[in-house]
């Protein structure tokens, strides 16, 4: 396959930044996007230029750390999908593929494609923990779960904290992220203890970031790579609300 | 310097409880004054930076991706042992003890081993207390799955997430101190050299990897947990950037380095696609529970496969060769790992691989698909299904247990496993080997730690599936925070441990003067060249199978792509910004060092023992033959400056609970 | 305990408030459907006529409606302004805009347009309220012969103006998108999702935003055209 690919570039965080083109030539289809990425930046490289910075880790879907706005949509188009799950079949020869980083402003970027989320770690360090020192817990099967639930919080718990959510959301929203937290804790005997303080907690510390609002778009659920459903955000709707009403 | 393994006195069971009751403690109020450095926040350095921080301690905890929620745990799939006997089938911490003991192939240290055991049920525990939601049956208690080389139920999991399950619960306990301030985190840091103080570990130098700053950061001890070496190979199921640069760099200032040549390949990996490949994919082995693994029974067969003539389904019954079934019908699918890959790797010299490469074995869920359809008819009270029902109620049992690996397989080849086999092969996974530690994790540099995979100490010469979890929050959650009081009890009247004393200098100096040669060094290759190269040598002669000339070879090889490296090496960018392409540098430097260790331990031991199989050491079957006489030890390297120069000490194993046996699965 | 104005800067209050003034003012529109619809009942012995500012008179004197009346304005003024400081804040979280977006291909052109439709639709309240409301309020008006007020008339002249027609028609298809998100998306906000009912109050939300601007849209149409 040959192709076009045009990658935002910005050499750091004042740099004012532009898409840049390059082409690329012989691609194979079976080749995952981060490979063909790869291949360009030694292709840089070797032409004395500086190779294009991303965020990239486990290459298998499950460390949330690459993070590419590709052709209009976070992760690309496939669906269920990280970065460096897609595979170059997903492209004809010819394309013209466009590379951006997550935009937000709770998301600054660092250098080309590479964006800083640590708002997302502090988000979890405001509340998205059980307080459970090590050596205090019972025996494991004391609680006994609903298994419906245990699925539930589990479904919640496979969220990866890539950010394809907020950069997906219009309004740059972190609701999918906070509320997949706040769902799996609050589903689970273990976590719903201090399910009010945590809601409470994770929602200021999310405002406080620059976080946009929820409009109910429906984006994030779409493009969230482990298809966290909307009935999360839903359900922080409900703690929350509980919550504030209820607090002392 | 001798090796003091400081193994407790007393019968095995006693020996953990004895050691915890003797040694010394910290209080809680002198906990504040004493500062601890966690480098890496896998499962290990994750739990150990939690737990010590609980504790009270100052903690400093670094990680080279821009969140600790990012380490290689999380790619972890199958599952955590424990010997909690909830399934009632017989299992005890004997049993898991015995069973890792002989997992690992009778090269692992009987009491490490046993404390591991013994502490494996809290951390069940300890999870589940933190909301990590494990698998459970309706009645709402928590589900077992078998896993490899056991016969016993004792694997808790989380689908096929559980490595990622098991890190957030770490790492939200992390997150829990940060916000309190007990845990300063160094996102985007990475550690690139240790600095040793009157002979003891004192602090590192770092990398801010965002702007390039090279930072003092000092401590009263420094805990390495920054995971394995798998990626001297290149490929592996490692993560792009995992590394052995912290456990390198203690090596070269004084930690000894054990058992560098046990490396574990694991059997069910997607196989490589192309020289474009940049890491391979782990298919997780409790699909191994379900899937049987074969090949063609006759040469026409695979020719037409790889051809694309007949369809692997096609096939009949009984022109297909289940090898493990039928090599070892005891064990059969359900064999350990190194095992399993070499019996993938016979078939495939044989000429029996499937793919175009000849280097893929398939792993078919038919027949486990036809049966549980079965059960579930029964169970929804369906009367003589048809075929087509039986199938699509069995799709839906497997896609309930293995549905996300389903589909991660799907994506990347394209193929649907539901409707035709998987196709797999071995690819490296783990490696056993790593820093050398006591009893109480300490290397051999006083005050310097290592936990979890980039220790030795508790798989011998292979591990078991699903042990890697359960050692690396072992030593995290349950081992270092009683035995680091034993050495910090010492330095409650030290207090803050300056940063601007002559070991920091030369420290940083020698940090510097290695990014100033990469940054300036005007070659014609980018790193990504060297470190397949490397890659290449190392999978060709000290990979599955490994024999004297080859290891020879493989030195020589390494020595002269070493020499090219550092002349011919292109670094672009600057030193002061972020640059990826200089940490890559860094990395592989030292895997070309590292690699050298590697094959020669694998020359040095001249045995065959779990993951490290010796050509010259097989018996007429083809089975790994151990040689106990003369290798029952430990080969801890001490760095002398060149790596084939590296000095051997032998820690003596005593098998004093375990009989020591040719290991049989058949 | 923060106080509710402080709870106001919450990013998920103004959400619930959004939702609440949403779902009130959703069922006003029915009440406001189902007196329009006497505008349509024939008038050749002024029944129609007589009726309607019977429902007029009603509608304005009546204390128990003049009550919900100015939770009414309240709603339609905090449902506006509150939807605006969101639109604001949200815009402000994405300082760089992306220079190829695609987000058609998750999401429906209504829900990514809530501030435009519901700027379309205040603008309408404003040229409607001025039109009818104001001056039945605070002007003289012809009188019926019942001796009510004789709103029918003014509206029916009105409905005659084809500008004031076509202002009508679009602003009914504005408020047909804003409610074809809007409906269901206030459940979702105040935490309504079950598996059960979020179809259903879909379905019903899809519906009404169909049929109630179309009935809307419908009246000057059919008065437009009629003799």
């Amino acid at each position: 396959m040959n192709l076009t690919i045009k990658v935002w570039r910005q050499d750091g965080p004042s740099d004012k930044g532009k898409m840049v083109d390059y082409k690329l030539t012989d691609i194979s289809p079976d080749q995952s996007f981060l490979e063909m990425m790869d291949v360009l930046n030694n292709q840089i490289i070797e032409e004395g230029g500086e190779p294009i910075a991303f965020d990239h880790d486990c290459r298998e879907g499950i460390c949330g750390m690459c993070s590419m706005y590709i052709n209009g949509e976070a992760h690309g188009p496939g669906r269920g999908v990280t970065t460096c799950q897609l595979h170059m079949r997903s492209f004809n020869d010819g394309d013209t593929i466009y590379v951006e980083p997550w935009r937000a402003k709770a998301f600054p970027v660092i250098k080309d494609l590479v964006v800083d989320r640590t708002s997302f770690d502090r988000i979890i360090a405001s509340g998205g923990y059980v307080s459970v020192n090590t050596g205090a817990a019972q025996d494991a099967n004391a609680l006994p779960v609903n298994k419906d639930d245990a699925d539930a919080a589990f479904d919640a718990a496979t969220c990866i904290g890539c950010g394809a959510c907020v950069a997906t959301c219009k309004n740059s929203s972190a609701m999918l992220f906070v509320s997949a937290k706040v769902s799996q804790l609050s589903l689970l005997p273990q976590g719903k203890v201090e399910a009010h303080d945590r809601v409470l907690n994770m929602v200021k510390q999310m405002d406080e970031e620059g976080f946009g609002n929820c409009t109910n778009t429906g984006a994030c659920e779409v493009e969230c790579p482990k298809g966290i459903s909307l009935e999360n955000i839903a359900r922080m709707n409900r703690e929350f609300m509980f919550a504030s009403l209820t607090n002392k | 310097m001798s090796l003091d393994s400081k193994i407790p006195e007393g019968p095995i069971a006693e020996k953990w409880t004895n050691h915890k009751n003797n040694i010394k403690l910290v209080n809680p109020a002198n906990k504040r004054l004493i500062d601890v450095i966690v480098i890496g926040t896998g499962l290990a350095g994750g739990s150990a930076a939690a737990s010590l921080a609980e504790m009270g301690y100052n903690v400093k905890a670094f990680c080279f991706q821009d969140s600790p929620r990012r380490a290689h745990s999380i790619a972890a799939q199958g599952g955590i042992n424990a010997a909690k006997n909830y399934q009632n089938d017989g299992d005890s911490t004997y049993r898991l003890f015995y069973d890792t003991v002989k997992g690992g192939d009778y090269r692992s240290r009987e009491a490490n081993v046993y404390r591991l055991a013994e502490v494996s049920a809290n951390i069940i525990d300890q999870c589940v207390a933190q909301g990590v939601p494990f698998a459970r049956e309706y009645g709402g208690l928590l589900d077992n799955r078998s896993f490899g080389g056991v016969q016993v139920s004792r694997t808790f999991y989380a689908k096929g997430q559980t490595g990622q399950q098991l890190l957030l619960g770490a790492y939200s306990a992390m997150e829990r101190q940060i916000g309190k301030g007990k845990i300063q985190m160094y996102d985007r840091h990475e550690m690139l050299d240790l600095v040793v103080v009157d002979g003891k570990a004192r602090g590192i130098i770092a990398r801010n990897l965002i702007n390039g700053e090279i930072e003092r950061h000092s401590a009263h001890a420094v805990l390495i947990c920054s995971g394995g070496y798998g990626n001297v190979f290149f490929l592996s199921t490692n993560a792009m950037g995992s590394n052995a640069t912290a456990a390198w760099k203690i090596h070269q200032k004084g930690a000894h380095f054990a058992n560098p040549c046990y490396t574990q390949i694991h059997p069910t990996c997607i196989p490589v696609s192309g020289d474009y490949q940049s890491k391979l994919t782990l298919m997780s082995e409790s699909l191994r529970n379900d899937g049987r693994i074969w090949v063609p029974k006759k040469k026409e067969d695979v020719e037409a496969i790889r051809s694309g003539k007949l369809r692997p389904r096609e096939i009949k019954e009984e022109d297909r060769d289940y090898y493990l079934e039928r090599r070892y019908p005891s064990f059969g699918n359900l064999v350990p790992r190194d095992v399993a890959s070499r019996a993938a790797k016979e078939r495939c010299d044989a000429g029996y691989g499937v793919n175009q490469t000849g280097e893929a074995v398939f792993l078919d869920f038919a027949s486990a698909i036809m049966r549980y359809g079965r059960e579930a008819a029964n169970v929804q009270g369906i009367h003589n299904p048809d075929e087509k029902t039986i199938k699509k109620l069995g799709d839906e049992v497997i896609a309930n247990k293995y549905g996300n690996l389903f589909q991660m397989y799907e994506k990347i080849t394209d193929d649907n496993p539901y409707e035709t086999p998987m196709k797999i092969y071995p690819a490296v996974h783990y490696t056993m080997g790593g820093v050398w530690v006591d009893y109480n994790l300490m290397t051999s540099i006083p005050g310097c730690y290592a936990l979890g995979e980039a220790n030795f100490s508790d798989h011998g010469a292979n591990r078991l599936g699903a042990s890697a979890l359960m050692q690396g929050l072992a030593d995290g959650y349950f081992v270092i925070p009683y035995t680091i009081g034993d050495y910090l009890a010492d330095d409650i009247r030290t207090g803050t441990i300056p940063t601007d004393t002559p070991e920091f200098d030369a420290a940083e100096k020698a940090v510097q003067e290695r990014i100033n040669h990469f940054m300036n060094n005007k070659g014609s290759k980018p790193v990504d060249h060297f470190h397949k190269r490397l890659g290449k040598i190392m999978w060709e002669k000290c990979g599955m199978a490994r024999n004297e000339k080859g290891l020879k070879e493989a030195i020589a090889e390494i020595q002269e792509l070493r020499k090219e490296f550092w002349a011919d090496v292109k670094v672009p960018g600057t030193a002061n910004s972020f640059n990826q392409e200089l940490e890559k540098a860094g990395r592989v430097a030292d895997f070309l060092e590292l690699g050298e260790l590697m094959c020669l331990d694998a020359l040095t031991r001249a045995e065959s023992c779990g993951g490290h199989f010796r050509e010259e050491s097989q018996t007429d079957e083809g089975e790994a033959m151990r040689n106990d006489k003369d290798f029952t030890y430990v080969a801890a390297w001490e760095y002398t400056g060149e790596p084939s120069a590296a000095k051997l000490h032998k820690e003596e194993l005593k098998y004093e609970n375990i009989e020591l046996k040719q290991r049989s699965y058949k | 305990m923060a106080t509710p104005f402080a709870l106001l800067k919450t990013s998920l209050v103004k959400k619930y408030w959004m939702s609440l003034t949403g779902i009130f003012l959703i069922t006003f529109l029915i009440v406001h459907l189902l007196g329009n619809l006497a505008l349509l009942g024939s008038n050749d012995g002024n029944e129609a006529q007589i009726a309607f500012n019977e429902y007029t008179k009603f509608m304005t004197t009546f204390p128990l409606i003049k009550i919900v009346s100015y939770v009414l304005y309240f709603s339609i003024l905090f449902h506006a302004i509150d939807g605006l400081m969101l639109v604001a804040q949200n815009k402000k979280a994405r300082p760089v805009k992306y220079a190829h977006n695609k987000p058609e291909k998750n999401s429906i052109w209504a829900s990514r347009n809530m501030g435009l439709l519901g700027t379309v639709i205040l603008i309408f309240i404003v040229t409607h309220m001025g039109s009818f409301w104001f001056k039945y309020k605070f002007t003289e008006m012809p009188i019926d012969p019942m001796g009510n007020k004789d709103m029918y008339s003014i509206v029916v002249l009105s409905f005659k103006e084809l500008w004031y027609v076509l202002l009508y028609v679009v602003s009914m298809a504005a408020l047909a998108f804003h409610l074809y998100h809007g409906f269901s998306s206030a459940f979702q906000t105040l935490g309504v999702n079950h598996p059960k009912y979020t179809p259903v109050i879909k379905k019903v939300g899809y519906a009404f935003s169909i049929i109630v601007p179309a009935a809307f849209a419908a009246i000057p149409l059919v008065i437009y055209f009629s003799n």
